[in-house]
């Protein structure tokens, strides 16, 4: 026991001195949180946006407020621009969207019972027109309710009834710190640990390790164990960022989060100690971990393209990556509140998948070199 | 008797399926507390027995005994009884002298207190830099350290991958030092090199070359079985001089050795010297200077590369 | 006096407060075999980097086949060729298909490379492995088919790091042959090794120490200074006096 613990303070020295491990490690999620956080927020905030009221009364006054209120666009107002002059303006690229309010707006939803107005987006950017054409609908909806205050006189009230396909919810960021908390772990446990095994073939300590009578399952208890502790604070870093940072209260247990993260983060670690066994440089212990773990986080986790959108063998592969059950989990427990009732099929599955991966990776760690 | 520490039967080692022969039928016997040297060029086999030895890998054919132990049955036995030093033995670059000694201490399940007499001799030398790290250490350093690393738990064996490449001639001569000190205690030590000169520092020496042994022998025997007269002959313009005795049909080989030309002739004569000298000046040559002279480690191997082929 | 090659004046390279080149001057003839010795850490390897035109000097001058190391990087690879122990060939590429490239990257015209390399692969004896893997060659077969590539563009000097490091003693000679026979032909020979035997082959030795040229000559005369039997006992003096060490 002595012995393995001297392994390990010799693994934490590594980890220590080096400074590339230690950005990696705390850098990364730092950077990935803010990142995702903000940047790649899928909402459409700030778009701008030409109204064009040829009806210049009252009741277009008002909805045109109504729209400059919302933080979601910025208004330009011309009253007078023909359709042509619009259109140029968009092909240019000088505005996003445009609302052309009719001059009998007023008379036509007053007395006919109902008014058209149009809405134009720039449709080379599709995600984003689709949004635009959904919020300017709903602040539409909206100010129809106004008008007309009490429900039994709104006969003629259009409630658009439209699918934002892209985020279902209406959630911006909230969905992605599940998947960017998939994400790091998985590239610092694989990643990390992999190189760390392989660094010490390469310098041939491997092969000292290996005529030692230290045990070889040893070494690689030695390995994982630091980085175990190291990816758990790691975990805890990216909870601060996300409470403290971004906003997000985490809704379920705090403690059931954590064992979740424990069983995901030994799933990343065998992985990575499997990684090891089959490669002899660092180059190739890190483009494996790259190419054969991030991307498929990326792709299958579901929290940048929704997987019920893919076709289906896409879906079928999906269920073998670690990080989409372990991003369900963590949706479930921190955005939900749910308890363990409800994820515990989903950590079954990962438990299934690390003791698997874990018993291979054991299994065919060499005892003697190829 | 003597007793017998390291003895290999017939044994063979392939690699990619078979396609690459890398150890050819090789048998040998390391006596105990001797001092054996495993000379030859990359590419020899040198690495392969070593791996073979320290139970790194398994040979495709034949035993091989360490310390008693069989190679297979007892590789648990084996591993506590070597100590080993792999060809690119690095150590942690990123711990210090006292960091690594304590960690390869713990790992053979010992601390540096148990053995200190052992390496004391060896440790006084870096003792002074045991903080700095060892990826600042010279080549000189890192192989003391390294050295000492190895004796930590005071092995029966030890084998000694190479110890010398691609280091200066100073810490060479420290480093082959330190053997012979170790050999004094009475460890067994299989060492391998590329260096002919060193061949001599060893008590016995295997000559090896494309997986095979050519000659087993001390060095001093493996010089007397040269079957030839060895002169050594210089002039003005040694190349020249390279050149035009390679096209006489009386030579048999005619290789540069430092500053001279080394010699053999087909059916040796008992004017060797006068004759070579006579040849030399007809053909131009001036300052013409010719001796016989012992031949050395590195004439031999040359001699046997050549019969063997 | 014959035509000087290389020319070194007072040239250093200083990392920091660190003098990892110091002063060092000496000059190199067409055709001449110019050892490079030192112990490891001396210096040799940054000296050599930066009369390849890899690396600037922090001062002194140095002029390389003519042209200037500050400021005629660029004319300075095109007119000499490089081999190290370390890389020296393309392992998956076939020997045709490395003499092919290396000729090519230092413009050697398609004819010419044609008409050449069929010489080349005679002369090495290499017909029938030709259209194999280098990595297939043995080591020492590499190394020759290496140095040859390294003068197939018939560069006016070569650099040669460690060019013998780990081969058979007589592969060993057989690739001093082809350096002689190069050296005979006007090319200048640049050339570092662990073997000091060899350094009894080139027609002059330096010997660098802690960054310092701090001996100079033909083998001969160095031995007579140290009064040593041999090249191993001359290197051993000086580089006894080292107080730096490191790689």
């Amino acid at each position: 026991m002595k012995q393995l613990f001297i392994f390990i303070r010799k693994e934490f020295y590594h980890v220590f001195r080096d400074k590339r491990t230690l950005l990696i490690m705390f850098g990364l999620p730092v950077v990935q949180i803010v990142l995702f956080g903000f940047a790649l927020n899928n909402e459409v905030k700030n778009v701008e946006l030409l109204i064009v009221d040829k009806a210049q009364d009252a009741l277009s006054g008002q909805l045109t407020d109504k729209i400059r209120a919302s933080a979601y666009f910025i208004v330009e107002e011309d009253p007078g621009m023909a359709y042509t002059a619009i259109e140029a303006k968009l092909k240019k690229g000088n505005t996003k969207s445009a609302l052309i309010i009719p001059a009998n707006f007023s008379d036509d939803l007053k007395h006919g019972g109902s008014a058209q107005v149009q809405i134009i987006a720039d449709g080379s950017d599709p995600n984003v027109a689709k949004t635009i054409v959904n919020y300017l609908s709903r602040i539409i909806g909206d100010f129809q309710k106004q008008v007309f205050a009490t429900p039994s006189i709104m006969p003629y009230t259009i409630v658009p009834e439209m699918r934002m396909l892209y985020n279902e919810e209406g959630n911006g960021s909230l969905n992605f710190i599940p998947g960017v908390m998939a994400l790091i772990l998985m590239i610092v446990c694989t990643a990390l640990t992999s190189v760390s095994v392989v660094k010490e073939k390469e310098m041939g300590t491997m092969e000292v390790l290996l005529v030692s009578p230290f045990k070889p399952i040893m070494v690689l208890i030695a390995k994982a164990v630091p980085y175990l502790l190291l990816s758990i604070a790691n975990f805890t870093l990216i909870l601060l960022l996300t409470v403290f940072l971004l906003d997000i209260a985490i809704k379920g247990s705090i403690l059931l989060l954590f064992l979740e993260s424990t069983l995901f983060i030994i799933t990343c670690l065998s992985l990575g100690l499997l990684i090891s066994n089959v490669t002899a440089s660092q180059q190739t212990a890190l483009l494996i971990c790259l190419m054969a773990m991030m991307l498929p986080t990326i792709i299958f986790t579901g929290f940048i393209m929704p997987l019920e959108n893919m076709p289906k063998p896409f879906q079928v592969i999906s269920n073998i990556v670690p990080s989409r059950w372990y991003f369900l989990i963590v949706k479930s427990v921190m955005l939900k509140g749910l308890g363990f009732q409800s994820v515990w099929k989903e950590t079954l599955v990962l438990f299934g998948m690390a003791i698997s991966l874990l018993f291979i990776a054991l299994k065919n760690f060499k005892i003697r070199l190829q | 008797m003597e007793k017998i520490a390291v003895s290999l039967n017939h044994i063979t080692k392939t690699y990619d399926k078979g396609k690459v022969l890398a150890v050819d039928d090789v048998s040998l016997q390391v006596k105990q507390g001797e001092l054996f040297g495993l000379i030859g060029p990359d590419g020899a086999g040198k690495t392969s027995i070593f791996r073979i030895l320290t139970t790194l890998l398994l040979a495709n054919g034949g035993t091989a005994n360490v310390a008693g132990y069989d190679l297979v049955k007892d590789f648990r036995e084996i591993r506590n009884r070597v100590g080993y030093m792999p060809g690119k033995f690095s150590l942690y670059q990123d711990l210090t002298i006292q960091e690594n000694l304590d960690f390869f201490a713990n790992v053979f399940g010992t601390s540096m207190a148990q053995n200190y007499e052992l390496i004391q001799d060896i440790y006084d030398q870096i003792k002074p830099f045991k903080d700095r790290r060892a990826g600042k250490l010279s080549g000189g350093m890192k192989q003391k350290l390294a050295l000492c690393c190895a004796l930590i738990h005071k092995p029966e064996v030890l084998l000694l991958d190479e110890p010398t490449t691609g280091v200066d001639v100073v810490s060479r001569k420290e480093f082959w030092d330190m053997l012979k000190r170790l050999k004094q205690q009475g460890i067994t030590i299989l060492v391998s090199t590329p260096y002919m000169d060193e061949a001599k520092l060893c008590e016995r020496i295997a000559l090896m070359q494309q997986g095979r042994l050519m000659s087993v022998n001390t060095p001093d025997n493996i010089v007397k079985d040269f079957p030839a007269k060895l002169y050594a002959v210089k002039s003005k313009n040694v190349y020249a001089l390279l050149i035009d005795l390679r096209q006489l049909a009386e030579v048999q080989s005619c290789y540069a050795f430092g500053e001279f030309l080394h010699v053999t002739l087909k059916s040796d004569k008992v004017d060797g010297e006068d004759w070579l000298r006579h040849v030399a000046e007809r053909k131009g040559h001036e300052q013409v200077l010719v001796k016989l002279i012992e031949p050395s480690i590195e004439d031999s191997f040359i001699r046997l590369m050549n019969e063997e082929e | 006096m014959a035509e000087k090659v290389i020319i070194c004046k007072d040239l250093t390279k200083q990392f920091g407060d660190f003098y990892a080149v110091n002063q060092i001057s000496f000059e190199v003839a067409k055709g001449e075999i110019f050892g490079f010795l030192g112990a490891n850490g001396a210096g040799k390897t940054t000296a050599m980097r930066i009369l390849c035109g890899l690396s600037y000097p922090t001062s002194g001058e140095a002029i390389v086949a003519g042209f200037d190391v500050y400021r005629q990087q660029e004319d300075i690879k095109r007119h000499i060729g490089y081999m190290s122990q370390k890389f020296s060939l393309y392992e998956n590429l076939t020997v045709l298909e490395n003499i092919e490239f290396f000729g090519g990257v230092y413009g050697v015209s398609r004819k010419e490379i044609k008409e050449r390399s069929d010489l080349l692969v005679k002369d090495l004896g290499l017909e029938r492995e030709a259209k194999k893997l280098v990595s297939d060659l043995p080591l020492g077969w590499k190394q020759k088919l290496a140095f040859s590539t390294a003068i197939f563009h018939r560069p006016k000097i070569v650099f040669l790091d460690e060019p013998t490091g780990g081969v058979d003693p007589l592969t060993r000679r057989q690739f001093w042959d082809m350096i002689y026979e190069a050296a005979s032909s006007g090319i200048t020979v640049f050339v570092t090794t662990h073997y000091m035997d060899e350094a009894e082959y080139c027609d002059r030795v330096s010997v660098m120490v802690d960054g310092r040229v701090e001996a100079l000559d033909t083998p001969n005369k160095l031995k007579e200074t140290y009064g040593a039997d041999d090249m191993d006992g001359v290197f051993y003096r000086l580089a006894m006096g080292a107080k730096r060490t490191g790689d």
